[in-house]
């Protein structure tokens, strides 16, 4: 399957004019994207032609946003590092640095064992 | 509509002489009531044998146990104080490499079978004395169940994830775990193959035997009646009361177990454990809850909380994962916990088969039962052991795990 790596394409949607005209500045990848403040961090990336946001991990088929409502976990990126976060439910914030969840989810290295399991 | 034209006719019309009932050769037609896995796991037995079946499956308004459960092979532990059971659960073990090839040439569905071992997970040295003991009672069953204790440090090196509070753990090579869902789905498929026949939504409520004709009629709440010389009541929590009508005692009640499954991770549990199993596609399944709640399949969030608690305390590292779904399933509990399995002696020809672990004995009762009980086979030594009638017994008493 092709999967277009371009970080940024042509925008599926654009912007109502309502939006809020106070943007926040995003790391997507490894750009940088301004976007209005308060969306979501789907509806961001669907502002700005993210193209997919998740490679699946059993078939590495590309995936985007569908739903957009927490249901169907196509929307899967990670977020400060975090994987497998849904876009759908995350607010944008300034600063945010966001991936594309690249197949299943990474564990912490085990080095990091907690002690918090009781 | 298509039972109405095309099945009807088949067990009412196509002449049957009474003598050939107990014929090995006859190949007569066998009713299944239930599509669940031990349902359609004997149904793809007899079927592959060559009997002509028909399995009635209950369709959504059923408990469908089987679409609950955990998607363990497991045998390590089971039939302590029931040898003929630990037997069994021994013999079943060996069956299901063949079993998954067979479905995968058949169907092209891989159940996704990993058997190279599995582990129990321990968190006291009270446990791992108790589970030792146990484990070994059971090792010379059959050709042997092979065991190995392990302390913390020997655990850690197969499980290095496992957490600071776990003990140690048990090991048995020949455990292991597959996709239930994808078991259940091969097995259906499979038996379109085979030329089986079908039915979905049949809630079957009465089951009656023409001592005449030796004839069966299993009759569904909308009317329909399917007839047949041979019946396998295999209906879970339903052959309560269907058994009691063809002279047979299946005294089985509901036990909930609730789940939880993870997002997908990268591979990092690479055996199967009694508390948590990752799946071939990076799922994990942390289990259970054990409860008694009737005829209540729902979730609780206390469930839950304590479920989610016990797995991070056994892989810390699951402390920030995504919890994707939970569910609870009921689980068809007889007194013993263990199965019952039992020709009917006033109406002959009826079986009944039910057991909790319908994923473990898939390849039994594929194998095994499903020539039996569609008369293709003779009857396996000591299957008496098995019969509901032992929980009549007053002299007896009886418990389950669960």
């Amino acid at each position: 399957m092709h999967i277009n790596d371009a970080s940024l394409c042509r925008p599926l949607f654009t912007a109502e004019h309502s939006l809020p005209s106070h943007t926040v500045t995003l790391q997507f990848e490894d750009e940088s994207i301004s976007v209005p403040a308060g969306i979501t961090v789907a509806a961001a990336l669907l502002l700005k032609g993210a193209g997919h946001f998740r490679i699946t991990p059993v078939k590495s088929s590309p995936r985007a946003a569908y739903c957009m409502m927490g249901v169907c976990f196509e929307c899967l990126v990670e977020i400060d590092g975090k994987p497998g976060r849904q876009a759908c439910l995350a607010t944008v914030r300034e600063g945010m640095a966001i991936r594309r969840q690249q197949g299943a989810s990474e564990l912490p290295p085990l080095a990091e064992e907690n002690q918090n399991g009781e | 509509m298509e039972w109405a034209t095309d099945r009807a006719p088949r067990g009412v019309w196509r002449a049957r002489p009474l003598l050939t009932r107990k014929s090995m050769e006859s190949k007569e037609e066998v009713i299944i009531v239930g599509g669940g896995v031990v349902g359609a796991a004997i149904a793809f037995g007899a079927a592959r044998s060559g009997a002509p079946v028909i399995l009635l499956d209950q369709g959504d308004i059923a408990h469908r146990a089987s679409r609950g459960n955990f998607g363990l092979v497991w045998m390590q532990s089971k039939g302590d104080g029931f040898p003929r059971y630990a037997k069994w659960c021994r013999e079943a073990v060996d069956f299901w490499p063949a079993l998954a090839k067979e479905l995968f040439e058949l169907t092209g569905i891989d159940v996704d079978l990993r058997q190279n071992g599995g582990f129990w997970i321990g968190f006291s040295e009270a446990e791992m004395r108790a589970r030792e003991a146990m484990l070994e009672k059971l090792k010379d069953v059959g050709p042997g169940i092979p065991y190995e204790m392990l302390d913390r440090a020997a655990l850690k090196a197969h499980l290095p994830a496992i957490g600071p509070t776990v003990a140690g753990g048990s090991f048995c090579p020949l455990d292991g775990h597959v996709n239930p869902l994808k078991l259940l789905y091969a097995l259906h498929a499979s038996l379109k193959t085979l030329g089986a026949q079908v039915f979905s939504n049949v809630d079957v409520v009465h089951v009656s035997h023409q001592q005449e004709h030796g004839i069966f009629h299993v009759k569904s709440v909308d009317g329909r009646v399917w007839r047949a010389p041979r019946m396998v009541l295999a209906a879970g929590l339903g052959n309560k009361k269907l058994a009691a009508q063809v002279g047979l005692y299946a005294p089985v009640e509901p036990n909930r177990g609730q789940v939880l499954i993870t997002e997908r991770l990268k591979p990092f549990l690479p055996y199967p454990t009694n508390k948590a199993r990752q799946t071939a596609e990076g799922t994990v399944q942390l289990g259970y809850s054990i409860e008694d709640v009737g005829l209540d399949d729902g979730t609780t969030v206390s469930a839950i909380e304590w479920i989610a608690k016990r797995a991070i305390a056994t892989f810390p590292i699951l402390s920030d994962v995504r919890l994707v779904r939970a569910w609870g399933a009921l689980r068809v509990m007889t007194p013993d916990g263990s199965p019952i399995y039992q020709e009917s002696v006033s109406c002959p020809g009826a079986f009944v088969a039910t057991s909790h672990s319908g994923v473990s004995l898939a390849g039994t009762h594929a194998y095994v039962v499903g020539p039996w009980m569609a008369g293709l086979s003779a009857e396996p030594q000591d299957m008496a052991e098995f019969a509901g009638d032992r929980y009549r017994d007053p002299a007896r008493s009886f418990s389950n795990a669960h």
